[in-house]
């Protein structure tokens, strides 16, 4: 697939935009600051109804303004969807599919597919475990967007699973003789060892359904995983040049037989692993009782990256880090593009400039083929020539996008936006 | 901020669930306008809504008397319960037609977030209903939603152990999901009813 149009209204620093793409490489070119990956950004909101940069709304819509609004035309296979987000900070967004407003705007997940590698993206071999199952679980939406539903699902199971941790922990503190006995119930009131039979049954419940719809969330990641593998070796080699062994595999929270048998890359049926979360649930109870939160579970659990023997994160250098998040991200877009039968939109934002000559045109090599590529430098020069030369590069600054080098042709058709200063102030 | 009375009427107003301050204040200016005919009949609806109606003391749906109009008929099927949360899924499910048994109003589901655990649910009084030996059937039909199927799955396990010989079912999908039972449309509610399901706790 391919974005042949966007439009944005009051995002990031565009009042207004209209950026005309089409398929093959397009580099956007410009200064720090001007805008270029503020475009990417809202194609990428547009497949994830998230920002790779930020976790709020609040910074994606231009200061001052109260909503922004990102529109693409996408087309897949001959034929063009219209996709429309409205982000309003502190509100659930609105979303158009075609002409006709969708029901939740997650409905409109799947239309748009994009893998994107920023600079932000070296967080998922330096950074937490957070940012790891991010990856997976976003992977998995874009495969397929029904997982939103299970991932929104399981964490507000988790939310009430942890506030009734929380609320249960005073009960059993009793127990251990602080403060036991001061409380004479009234008549009807439920006695210490009531309110505690009755927190434990409604504990129960909670395990219940987070092991019910934790397994499913663990039984794709662990599936994706086995997936994603072997591209993630050869894609890496294919950038780094070298047989360098890079891996991941599942750390999970489970207990430690479970465990054992994920690392080792088993993929367990979903009853299965059910039982398994409920065991290991069983297992640290009192320490869930006594903190207040959900020990186990998918959302307590990593994924270790390594490069030969060596874990990645703490050993590899930053170029090899470098290169690993890309090769996870490159091994995302093999996966999607075998899955779908269909090519994501492929973002490269500031990914040259952090590259050796030699991974650059390999990198330049491995993207060749793919329908639509959108990369953004600062400086045009770390972008292979051959690349930018198959495509378009447009300039970007200060918020105006015009064809580079300038020819009248292109830009027209290509872009009009237009400056902050030419905008009046609206609602 | 408004003089006195109008904005004691807005904060009033303001306070009722799904009215937000625009809408309280847009009310307001519309009772304002409004003949005062129109308005006494609102304030004696309130009053009296007040006055006479009552939680029915079997199954806590509103009532006008100590019992509803459902529990006080005698040709309803007092062997069957139907377990809602609210007074409005009694009527949703009424507009089906399918179900000629009685109801139990929890008043929620179990929500730690919000605080509410079963203790604060007429949980208690639906144990006390099924102490009498009549019932033979308890059919739970709360919300579809993530709430509504834990109250589920507490309540039919607490029935599997308190009372072994009961039927327990659940009302079966067909339902919208992360719905609420009162926006379904008649057709898909009384379908669920038809298929709903035993309950394995
Ligand atoms: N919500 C917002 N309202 C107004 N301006 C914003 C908003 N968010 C970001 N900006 C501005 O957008 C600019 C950043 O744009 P962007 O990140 O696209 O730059 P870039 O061209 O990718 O630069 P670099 O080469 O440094 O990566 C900044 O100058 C920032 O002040
Ligand atoms: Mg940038
Ligand atoms: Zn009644």
């Amino acid at each position: 697939m391919h974005v042949r149009h966007l439009t944005l209204k009051d995002f990031r620093s565009y009042p207004s935009a209209e950026l005309a793409l089409t398929p093959g490489v397009t580099t956007l070119v410009g200064r720090n600051g001007q805008g270029k990956t503020n475009l990417v950004e809202a194609i990428g909101y547009l497949a994830t109804l998230g920002s790779h940069r930020v976790a709020t709304d609040q910074p994606l819509v231009r200061f001052g303004a109260a909503q922004a609004i990102v529109r693409g035309a996408v087309v897949r296979d001959d034929r063009e969807m219209m996709v429309e987000l409205e982000i309003t900070p502190g509100r659930a967004n609105r979303a158009r599919l075609g002409k006709a407003p969708v029901a939740r705007p997650r409905d409109v997940l799947g239309t748009v597919r994009t893998v994107l590698f920023a600079p932000e993206d070296l967080a998922l071999v330096k950074g937490d475990p957070s940012e790891r199952r991010r990856f997976l679980d976003d992977l998995l939406v874009q495969r397929q967007p029904r997982w939103a539903g299970v991932r929104s699902d399981y964490d507000k199971i988790l939310k009430q699973r942890g506030a009734l941790l929380k609320q249960a922990a005073p009960l059993f503190r009793t127990r251990s003789g602080k403060g036991a006995g001061r409380h004479t119930p009234r008549a009807g009131e439920p006695t210490t060892a009531e309110a505690r039979e009755s927190a434990l049954h409604t504990l129960d419940v909670w395990d219940t359904h987070l092991a019910t719809v934790g397994a499913q969330l663990l039984y794709a990641r662990l599936r994706l995983l086995r997936d994603l593998v072997p591209d993630l070796a050869e894609c890496y080699d294919a950038v780094a040049e070298t047989d360098a062994n890079a891996r991941a595999t599942y750390k999970s929270s489970l207990h430690e037989d479970a465990a054992k048998r994920l690392a080792e890359g088993e993929v367990p049926e979903i009853e299965e692993l059910r039982v398994a979360i409920l065991e290991s649930i069983e297992r640290v109870r009192d320490q869930e009782v006594e903190r207040g939160v959900c020990l186990v579970g998918p959302h307590r659990d990593d994924v270790v990256l390594s490069l030969g023997d060596l874990p990645a994160k703490g050993y590899a250098s930053h170029g090899e880090s470098w290169s690993f998040a890309l090769g996870l991200k490159l091994a995302a877009y093999r996966l999607l593009r075998r899955d779908l039968g269909d090519d994501p939109v492929l973002i490269l934002d500031d990914v040259f400039a952090e590259l050796d000559t030699g991974r650059r045109d390999r990198l330049a090599e491995l993207v060749a083929d793919c329908e639509q590529v959108l990369i953004t430098a600062a400086v045009g020069a770390d972008v292979p020539t051959r690349l930018r030369e198959s495509g378009h590069t447009y300039a970007v600054e200060l918020g105006h996008v015009s064809a580079h080098p300038p020819s009248a042709a292109a830009a027209t058709d290509a872009v009009e936006s237009e400056s902050e200063s030419a905008e009046s102030g609206d609602e | 901020m408004y003089e006195g009375a109008v904005q004691d009427l807005i904060d009033e107003l303001g306070r009722l669930p799904g009215v937000g301050p625009k809408s309280a204040q847009r009310i307001a200016f519309h009772l304002l306008q409004a003949d005062a005919e129109d308005v006494t009949r609102l304030v004696t609806a309130l009053t009296e809504v007040k006055a006479k109606v009552r939680f029915c003391e079997e199954c806590g749906n509103v009532a006008q008397g100590e019992r509803c109009r459902i529990c006080a008929d005698p040709r309803r099927d007092h062997s069957a319960i139907c377990v809602v949360e609210e007074p409005k899924d009694v009527v949703a499910i009424e507009r089906t037609r399918e179900f000629r048994g009685t109801y139990h109003v929890l008043g929620g589901a179990i929500s730690p977030i919000d605080g509410i655990g079963p203790d604060d649910l007429r949980v208690r009084e639906l144990m006390q209903r099924l102490a009498g030996g009549e019932v033979q059937e308890v059919i739970i039909a709360t919300d579809p939603n993530l709430e509504g199927e834990a109250t589920a799955t507490y309540l039919s396990r607490l029935l599997r152990t308190t009372v072994p010989d009961l039927a327990v079912t659940r009302l079966a999908s067909g339902l919208p999901v992360g719905g609420d039972l009162e926006y379904a449309d008649e057709v898909t509610l009384g379908r669920a009813f038809e298929g709903r399901r035993r309950v394995d706790a």
